[in-house]
C-alpha cells in the first residue's frame, strides 16, 4: 500500500467533498426554509463558473474575479428568487420541479450564446499555480490546498452565521415554523430572498473554485446536482450538518473509490476483469452508499428534527 | 357516458391517425415525417409506462430514461458481440432474445432501485429515483468497450421472423401495435382491483394501509411495469435510431418524459400519447421558428447564427410560463382534465 498516494488522495477527496457542501447547503438551506425545490442551484454553480472566467480574462486576476463574481451570482440568484421561485412557494413539489427544470434550459442555453459552446479554461496566477511540498514524497498543487483552505473557512462561517448570528437564528426559526416567524414581525420574503442569494453565492463559489480545475462547461451544473442531491439525501434534506458530513464521505468514496477501487478488485479477479469492472463500480459507489443509508435509515443520516 | 365516449371518439380518431398518416408519408415520399411519427410513437409507449407511476400511483419518478437507455443497450450490446465477438452468451441478433433482455434487465433495475426509493416519499421519491438513473447513466459512460460516452452504432437490427425492421414502415407498424397493446394494458391495469389500491394509495396510503393493504408491493409492483414498459420502449428505440449512447439516460431526458406525462393528462387513455405528440409538436414548431427568426436575421449580421439548436430557450420559458401562469400550476391542468 502506498500511503503516500493515498493521503495525497483522501486530500482530493475532501477538497471534492468540501466543494459538496458549498452547493449542498445551499440546496438544504433552500429546501428546508423555503420548502422549494430547486433542480436550477446547479446552474448558479455553472453561471459562477463562467462569470469567474470571464472576469479572470477582463482584470487579469482570478482572486479579484472571484472577489467580484461572488456578489454578481448572488444577484443572480436574488433575481431568480423574485422573478421565478418566489411565485412557486405555494405551489406543488411537482410544479417546483418543472419550473427550475425549465430554468436549467434557459440558463443553459443563454450561457451557450454568451459563452459559446466550448469549456472555458481559467488560468491561475502564478502563485497559486505551483506545488507544494508538504512531506517527502507528497507534492499537491497549491490551489488544491487553497480549496480546501477556504472550504473550510466558509464551511467554518457558514456554521458560525447559522448557529451565532440573527441572522441565522431566523434562518433557523424559519426552517422550523415559518407562519410563526412571519407572524412575529419578521419580514419572511427578505428573509427567503436573502437565503435563496446566500445559497447561489455558495453554488458560485464552488463553480469558481473548481473551474481553473475543470474549466467552465455547459452542463457542469446538471452533473453536479445530481451528487448534490445524494449528498442532502444521505445527510438529511434540511440539515446542515448533515450535508457537511455527507458531502466529505461522499467526496472521499468517490474519490478513493476510482483510484484504488481496481487495485482491491485485483485482489479477487484477474487484472482483465477488475480493471473493465472497476471503473464501472466506482461511478456507482455512491449511489450504492445512498441506497444503503436509505434502507436503513429512510430519512436520512441527519433527519431535521422538525416537520 | 356521453362526456366518456366523447373521449372515446378523439380516442379513436387520433389513434387511427396515427394508424393512416405514417403510410401515406411513406408513399408520398415524405420519410422525415414516418421518423417523426415512429420517435413520438416510441416515447409515447415510455410516457404510458411512466404515467402508471405518476398518473395512478402518484409517484413521481424522475428516473425513467434509464429503463429507456437500458432497453436499448439490451438491443446493442448482444448485437456488438454478434458482430465482433466475444461474451457467446449474450451475443445474438435474435429479437425475441434481446426483447427478453431488454424487459428482464429493465424490470430486474426497478425492482431493486424501486425498493429502496418507495421507502420513502414525495421529493425523497423523485430526488432518489434520480439519482438511481443517474447511476445508469454513470454504468453506461464507464463502459468503454461500447463507446463510453461515444456511444455505440447498431450495426445490425434485432431480427425476428417473417418481419424486417430494416424497413421503416414496418418499424412503425411494430412500434404503433405496441403502443395499442399498452394502452390496452395500462386501461385494463388501472381499471382493475390492483389499480384501485395503487390510485386508494395515491389519495391516502394510510387509509389504504388500514384497510389491510400491503400498499409497498402494490406500488412496486406498479414500478416494476412501468419500467419494463419504458424498456420495451428503449427496446424500440434502440432499433430506430440503431445508436445509443449514455446521452439517452441522462436525467434531463427523464425530465423531457415527465413533462410529456403531466401535459398530457393522466387520467384520459389518451393523455401520454397526446402529451408525447404536443411535445414532438412543440419541439419542431420551436426549431422552425428559430430557424425562421435565423432567416430573418442573416440579412442582418451577415450570416446564419444557427439558432435552431437554442430551441431549449424558448422551451424553458414556456414550462416556466406555463407553471406559473396555469392556475393551480400543471397539477391544476391536470385535475381539471380529469373532470
Amino acid at each position: 500500500m502506498d500511503y503516500t498516494l493515498l493521503f495525497l488522495q483522501v486530500l482530493n477527496g475532501v477538497q471534492l467533498g468540501l466543494l459538496l457542501f458549498l452547493v449542498a447547503s445551499g440546496l438544504t438551506l433552500v429546501f428546508g426554509i423555503l420548502d422549494f425545490v430547486n433542480l436550477a442551484h446547479g446552474s448558479l454553480y455553472m453561471i459562477g463558473a463562467f462569470v469567474c472566467a470571464s472576469l479572470t480574462f477582463l482584470f487579469g486576476n482570478f482572486l479579484l474575479a472571484v472577489l467580484v463574481a461572488l456578489p454578481i451570482t448572488g444577484v443572480v440568484g436574488f433575481v431568480i428568487e423574485r422573478v421565478v421561485a418566489r411565485n412557486l412557494y405555494d405551489k406543488d413539489h411537482l410544479d417546483h420541479v418543472l419550473a427550475t427544470f425549465g430554468l436549467i434550459l434557459v440558463i443553459d442555453t443563454l450561457t451557450q450564446i454568451i459563452w459559446g459552446v466550448e469549456g472555458i479554461a481559467v488560468p491561475l496566477p502564478a502563485w497559486l499555480d505551483g506545488q507544494v511540498q508538504l512531506f517527502e514524497g507528497a507534492v499537491i498543487p497549491s490551489f488544491r490546498l487553497l480549496i480546501i483552505g477556504s472550504g473550510l473557512s466558509v464551511a467554518a462561517g457558514l456554521f458560525w452565521l447559522v448557529n451565532y448570528t440573527r441572522l441565522g437564528m431566523l434562518i433557523r426559526a424559519g426552517a422550523s415554523n415559518r407562519t410563526m416567524v412571519s407572524a412575529l414581525g419578521i419580514d419572511i420574503q427578505t428573509l427567503f430572498a436573502l437565503v435563496f442569494a446566500l445559497g447561489a453565492m455558495l453554488a458560485g463559489l464552488a463553480g469558481m473554485l473548481i473551474s481553473p480545475i475543470t474549466e467552465a462547461s455547459i452542463g457542469m451544473g446538471n452533473q453536479i446536482i445530481i451528487t448534490t442531491f445524494v449528498v442532502i439525501i444521505v445527510g438529511g434534506i434540511g440539515s446542515m450538518k448533515g450535508a457537511f458530513i455527507a458531502a466529505i464521505i461522499i467526496g472521499l468514496i468517490d474519490t478513493l473509490g476510482r483510484s484504488f477501487l481496481a487495485d482491491i478488485f485485483g485482489l479477487v479477479m484477474s487484472a482483465d476483469a477488475a480493471s473493465t469492472a472497476a471503473p464501472a463500480v466506482s461511478g456507482m459507489m455512491i449511489f450504492i452508499l445512498m441506497a444503503v443509508v436509505l434502507a436503513l435509515k429512510p430519512q436520512g443520516l441527519f433527519p431535521p428534527k422538525v416537520r | 357516458m356521453g362526456r366518456l365516449s366523447a373521449i372515446g371518439w378523439v380516442t379513436l380518431v387520433f389513434m387511427l391517425a396515427l394508424a393512416i398518416l405514417p403510410p401515406i408519408f411513406m408513399w408520398t415520399g415524405q420519410p422525415f415525417y414516418v421518423d417523426l411519427t415512429t420517435r413520438l410513437v416510441v416515447l409515447a409507449i415510455a410516457a404510458v409506462g411512466l404515467n402508471i407511476l405518476l398518473g395512478f400511483g402518484g409517484l413521481v419518478s424522475f428516473g425513467h430514461a434509464a429503463f429507456i437507455g437500458i432497453g436499448a443497450y439490451a438491443v446493442g450490446i448482444p448485437a456488438y458481440h454478434a458482430t465482433w465477438g466475444g461474451m457467446d452468451f449474450i451475443a445474438s441478433y435474435n429479437g425475441f432474445f434481446q426483447l427478453a433482455l431488454a424487459l428482464a434487465a429493465s424490470a430486474l433495475f426497478a425492482l431493486v432501485t424501486g425498493a429502496i426509493a418507495l421507502r420513502t416519499k414525495g421529493v425523497y421519491f423523485l430526488m432518489i429515483t434520480m439519482a438511481f438513473g443517474q447511476m445508469a447513466y454513470y454504468f453506461f459512460l464507464s463502459l468503454d468497450i461500447y463507446g463510453g460516452d461515444d456511444g455505440l452504432t447498431i450495426d445490425v437490427r434485432s431480427e425476428l421472423p417473417l418481419i424486417s425492421l430494416d424497413n421503416p414502415l414496418t418499424l412503425y407498424l411494430v412500434a404503433y401495435v405496441s403502443l395499442v397493446v399498452a394502452m390496452f394494458i395500462k386501461h385494463t391495469l388501472v381499471n382493475s382491483r390492483f389499480g384501485m389500491v395503487l390510485q386508494g394509495a395515491k389519495g391516502n396510503n394510510e387509509r389504504m394501509v388500514t384497510l389491510g393493504f400491503n400498499t409497498y408491493k402494490y406500488q412496486l409492483v406498479a414500478y416494476v411495469i412501468s419500467g419494463s414498459i419504458a424498456g420495451y420502449a428503449g427496446f424500440l428505440l434502440g432499433n430506430f435510431t440503431t445508436f445509443i449512447s449514455p446521452d439517452m439516460l441522462d436525467w434531463t431526458r427523464s425530465g423531457e418524459l415527465m413533462f410529456m406525462v403531466i401535459l398530457g393528462g393522466a387520467s384520459t387513455v389518451l393523455g401520454p400519447v397526446l402529451g408525447s405528440s404536443i411535445f414532438i409538436l412543440i419541439e419542431e414548431v420551436l426549431k422552425g421558428v428559430m430557424g425562421w427568426f435565423d432567416g430573418l436575421l442573416e440579412p442582418l449580421i451577415g450570416r446564419e447564427l444557427g439558432l435552431e439548436v437554442y430551441w431549449h430557450l424558448p422551451f424553458g420559458l414556456m414550462l416556466i410560463f406555463v407553471v406559473l401562469f396555469v392556475r393551480g400550476g400543471l397539477m391544476g391542468l391536470l385535475k381539471r382534465r380529469g373532470k
